[in-house]
């Protein structure tokens, strides 16, 4: 008899085993949704699939009644651009940072305390300061996220930049590598794989921010929408915008990981073995 | 072109003293095999040429002038480990020397220039026979490849000084051979000073053409730091010369006058 640790799927079991769990959850659901239908005809909490169905049907393609958009869209467009803007100013600033940290032990000893203090601050604690000082639009939002997710990125990076072999910074030194060069030829394309990576991480907590921004003050957006129809317990909008959401996550995160391994072949190496 | 000279140099890390009254003279041109036991200063040393370390005391000269206190493209440097850029491929590893030299802010080359800078990569590739792995990444590459990609690597910039750390430790005695089949040519026609530091006392003898031995000879029990390594054995191995086996009279008479000038008790 083999060890437990020692038998490893096939392909075809293997995608067998990963749709099991979902399959168990939504025949749950199903059979949640069913018993309490027959108890309660006006059961709001566990709506059928069929009515989930036609919710979804009318977000994603009628009008609304009373702003003449279609909800889904608005809101999923809102959204998203609040959120890569957020995630892109962070990665953007997490990279010049980070590298700078990093590399350049005058910008570690003068920036490094200064993000490690910076990022143990909750950045939902001073969610009404952005509010007071960006005010209720877009900005306030953008920057939440920004705060939150780039001293995580910014630390991780520089991490990743100290990470790489002494050895290499003083062979492209003596191969005749300015600060500068070193910089864009040696530690920033081997810490790229690193940062996505990071990224990836980050998408949770980028859409929490976003999430808790726009449910306190906005007027469009995922997270609106959902804290919008919570008050008449509308399970039927609640629970497609959250699996709408998770979605979006899901094939970011994926993209992200493609997109890695895609333009970084020589970090994954190991991986395919 | 590329003489190195020690004087009276001294390497302390606290009140730990590491090497101790190093007074060496490297011609230029000269292939230094520096042996010793583990932890005897020499990559120290090494590091010290590379401008990655300071002595505590003394002075460093190449060509006479005090050496620059970074690394640069003067003396190249080859690694038993990480000498290679995983990112790159052979030929972009290569191709990257000349990157750096030849375009400050980008560190590309486009047209003409990248081409010619191509031509002269492959030709440095071909003579580590290396052009069957041309567009491969390092990972794919064997352990002995990567350092002959190392080798091509800091020799592309045609430094005056190479540096080689323990370059073929991790290597098999087969690779190992062919590896040295490999340096003592690229050596002699580039005509630079290699100083190369080493475990293994038969490379040394057989690659270099002087062999300087570090070791501690004094130790105190009651403070293990309180004296450092000197060098013990100097040796010239050039054929015309005759070898002295036994060593002894050129280091000793060194370090009599060496004891001399500093009228230090030995």
């Amino acid at each position: 008899m083999r060890r437990v640790m020692n038998i490893a799927p096939a392909p075809g079991p293997r995608m067998l085993l990963a749709l099991l769990p979902f399959v168990l959850v939504a025949f749950l659901y199903v059979l949640g949704s069913a018993e309490r239908r027959a108890a309660n005809p006006d059961d709001k909490l566990l709506p059928p699939v069929g009515e989930l169905a036609e919710t979804v049907r009318r977000l994603a393609a009628e009008l609304d009644r009373r702003s003449g958009e279609v909800v889904l869209w608005v809101d999923t467009a809102a959204s998203l651009r609040r959120l890569f803007l957020g995630l892109g100013i962070a990665t953007l600033i997490g990279l010049v940072f980070g590298l700078a940290v990093g590399l350049l032990p005058v910008a570690g000893a003068t920036l490094g305390p200064l993000v490690a203090v910076i990022s143990m601050i909750p950045p939902m604690a001073i969610l009404p300061v952005l509010f007071i000082v960006f005010g209720l639009g877009e900005l306030s939002k953008v920057v939440l996220i920004v705060i939150g997710v780039a001293p995580f990125l910014i630390r991780d990076l520089a991490l990743a930049v100290t990470a790489l072999p002494r050895e290499q910074m003083i062979k492209a030194q003596t191969l005749g590598a300015s600060t500068w060069q070193l910089a864009i030829r040696v530690a920033l394309p081997q810490v790229m794989p690193r940062l996505i990576e990071a990224v990836r991480l980050s998408l949770g907590p980028a859409f929490l921010f976003l999430i808790a921004a726009e449910a306190i003050a906005s007027d469009v957006g995922l997270g609106y929408r959902i804290f919008l129809v919570r008050r008449y317990l509308a399970m039927d909008v609640i629970l497609p915008y959250v699996a709408w959401i998770t979605l979006l996550s899901y094939l970011m995160d994926f993209a992200l990981a493609r997109l890695a391994r895609k333009a970084y072949p020589w970090a994954y190496v190991e991986e395919r073995r | 072109m590329s003489a190195l000279s020690f004087r009276d140099v001294w390497v302390e890390y606290g009140d730990q003293i590491v090497l101790e009254r190093i007074n060496i003279e490297i011609a230029s041109g000269a292939f230094v095999s520096i042996v010793g036991p583990s932890g005897c200063g020499k990559s120290t040393f090494l590091r010290m040429v590379l401008g990655q370390e300071r002595p505590t005391r003394g002075t460093i000269l190449l060509e006479g002038k005090p050496i620059p206190e970074e690394p640069g493209a003067d003396r190249g440097v080859v690694f038993q480990r990480y000498s290679v850029f995983p990112n790159l491929t052979v030929l972009g590893n290569v191709l990257i020397a000349f990157e750096f030299a030849a375009s400050r802010y980008l560190s590309r080359l486009n047209g003409a220039a990248r081409r010619a800078a191509i031509k002269e990569s492959e030709s440095l590739i071909a003579e580590v026979g290396l052009t069957p792995h041309c567009d491969k990444y390092p990972s794919a590459l064997s352990g002995g490849m990567q350092q002959r990609l190392a080798i091509a690597q800091a020799i592309a910039l045609k430094p005056r000084v190479l540096l080689l750390d323990e370059p073929f430790g991790a290597l098999d005695p087969g690779t190992r051979a062919q590896m040295h089949a490999l340096i003592k040519p690229l050596w002699r026609d580039c005509g630079m000073t290699v100083i190369m530091v080493t475990h293994d006392l038969k490379e040394a003898f057989a690659l270099g053409t002087r062999l300087v031995a570090f070791d501690r000879t004094r130790i105190d029990p009651q403070a293990p730091g309180r004296f450092g390594a000197i060098v013990t054995y100097d040796l010239d191995l050039t054929r015309d010369s005759a070898v002295p086996v036994l060593g002894f009279s050129k280091p000793l008479d060194a370090r009599i006058k060496a004891s001399q000038t500093q009228g230090a008790a030995v």
